[in-house]
């Protein structure tokens, strides 16, 4: 597959600080590649250098082939971005955001305006088209922002915290509208804190731990990566006092409510071991559940602290 | 492709300028010390003198020029800081010159409607004349592009509070205006205020518009054009250097 982003020994630093230490990767084209990492690893760094918006120190970036540094104008004309904290401007209109944005990309004219009122239309917003910004809900505004960053038909598409602070429906709108460029063919790149939407909508993930990147691949590969964190989650009927952590297949236990939470490396013998200790004791497994290692767990794993 | 990357750019400067227009012709604080203040200073100075308004008009279109030229500029940047629309733009394939040349265009735009307006109004309630009307519109572009020019030097100050730019870009502005010779002509200031003068840009359209309508000037008119170009030049210069400084600081 052909990489459409290619990113070599990457380099920013603010004065004594770090923020991205000689990063490297690539993203296929046609994946939704997810860009995980707690507060201040470098996420918004990184992805303000892959869009020109900050010079790099050091490294080199390519977009759909395009050296961002040689050739700002052909690499930018590739892609769409939809910044972690940009706004629309509020004084104008929705239609006249877009067509805003379509005149930086040198697009003009009435086949543009009949795609911007197209793209209204895609995400439900062609009621309102006329509308001033300042008038919208944080979900419409976010929207039109979308919407901005589509106008030029990009290859690749940078949504940096997309769903950031909306409702469920705005959520699940922007979740679907992912998914549909990607269908068409698009690249999207996703920083995201949403451990679960990355899950869900990622088919390769990197995670970025203070500047570095801790790990890379698909998500079910990450979880493999942390066989420790299989897990059983069991619960009996009447509560026995036993110490799980002595058998020796257990590597640590979790209460979890009324349930235990028993983290081993061998669920089948596990399993065997605490169907013959309800047994004993005279009661019944209510629940029993195999949990497989969660992204969230890797995460956690990885960038050794919460999952932010 | 130089000549597509030049017609971008072309495209970028007036999609920049046009939505300027839109947004930040009519706010507050443009309005106020774009129109208001320099008509009320104007007003107070032409009372205070009890001089003929005929004699105080080319004044009256010196300050009107620096003030609206210069009103639009300072505000738009530290504003767009404020509601973080910055961002935005700088990921469209566009450079820090031309989002400035955009800014520039913008409060030039402005520096001509109003300037523009207020001749038209003087020709009409005052019957003054122009001498030439080629020069008199080649004197509203260039001053106009010049104040401009300076009131978005104002803007690169890293803040994202525009009252902030504003009280600089006033602190700066209102000293300007006497040393002009706005309200007393240049052959009549103190021999250490004429040294002063030739340092401000305002004097040279003041003396232009002495020229062409009253028909006379300290400085010759092909002498005042040509350092209203320089400075036009140095400002616009020392405009795109200070931003490309600050720029990425607001981010």
């Amino acid at each position: 597959m052909q990489n459409i982003i290619r990113v070599e020994n990457l380099t920013k630093k603010y004065e004594e600080l770090i923020a991205v230490n000689d990063i490297s990767f690539s993203v296929e084209k046609g994946d939704i590649f997810g860009f995980l990492g707690p507060n201040g690893a470098g996420k918004t760094t990184t992805v303000r250098m892959l869009t020109g918006v900050f010079p790099s120190d050091n490294g080199e970036i390519y977009l759909a082939g395009y050296n961002l540094k040689d050739n700002p104008f052909q690499a930018k004309q590739k892609i769409g971005v939809v910044p972690e904290l940009a706004n629309a401007y509020l004084d104008l209109t929705a239609l006249e955001n877009i067509l805003f944005m379509a005149n930086l990309y040198g697009l003009l004219g009435s086949k543009v305006e009949k795609k911007a009122e197209e793209l209204l239309n895609t995400f439900n917003l062609e009621d309102r088209m006329n509308d001033k910004v300042k008038k919208f809900s944080k979900g419409m505004q976010q929207r039109v922002i979308i919407c901005m960053a589509l106008i030029n038909d990009p290859e690749i598409i940078f949504l940096d915290e997309p769903t950031s602070g909306l409702d469920v429906e705005s959520r699940r709108l922007i979740k679907n509208i992912i998914l549909e460029l990607n269908d068409k063919g698009k690249t999207i790149f996703l920083t995201t804190h949403n451990i679960n939407e990355a899950n869900s909508l990622c088919n390769k993930i990197a995670i970025i731990n203070k500047g570095k990147i801790a790990a890379i691949n698909t998500p079910e590969n990450l979880k493999r990566t942390i066989k420790s964190s299989q897990s059983i989650r069991v619960s009996f009927d009447k509560d026995i006092a036993f110490k799980f952590k002595d058998w020796d297949v257990v590597n640590k236990v979790k209460k979890e409510g009324d349930k235990y939470r028993i983290y081993t490396d061998t669920p089948d013998e596990l399993i065997f071991k605490l169907t013959n200790l309800a047994r004993n004791h005279k009661t019944k497994i209510r629940s029993i559940n195999t949990l497989d290692p969660s992204l969230e767990d890797v995460f956690i794993k990885l960038t050794g602290g919460d999952k932010t | 492709m130089r000549s597509r990357i030049i017609k971008l750019k072309l495209k970028q400067i007036f999609a920049i300028a046009k939505k300027n227009m839109k947004i930040y012709y009519f706010e507050p604080p443009v309005l106020i010390f774009g129109l208001l203040f320099p008509a009320f200073l104007f007003l107070a100075f032409y009372q205070g003198r009890q001089m003929p308004i005929d004699d105080l008009f080319p004044g009256l279109l010196g300050i009107i020029f620096f003030f609206g030229g210069s009103s639009v500029g300072p505000f738009i940047v530290p504003w767009e800081t404020r509601t973080k629309t910055l961002e935005r733009v700088l990921c469209a394939p566009i450079s820090v010159s031309v989002l400035i040349l955009g800014d520039i265009v913008g409060g030039f735009i402005f520096g001509v409607i109003f300037s523009s307006l207020i001749l038209i109004i003087g020709m009409l309630f005052f019957e003054i004349t122009i001498k030439s009307m080629v020069l008199l519109l080649l004197a509203i572009f260039i001053s106009a592009f010049c104040f401009a020019s300076l009131g978005t030097i104002f803007s690169a100050l890293p803040t994202d509070k525009p009252s902030n730019v504003m009280m600089l870009s006033n602190l700066i502005r209102l000293p300007i205006i006497f040393i002009s010779g706005v309200f007393v002509p240049i052959n009549q200031l103190s021999s250490m205020a004429k040294l002063v003068a030739p340092l401000s840009p305002v004097t040279y359209v003041t003396d232009l518009m002495r020229y062409l309508l009253m028909q006379e000037s300290y400085f010759s008119v092909t002498l005042n054009f040509t350092i209203l170009s320089i400075f036009s030049i140095i400002l616009f210069s020392l405009s795109v250097y200070f931003h490309r400084k600050t720029l990425l600081k607001r981010i």
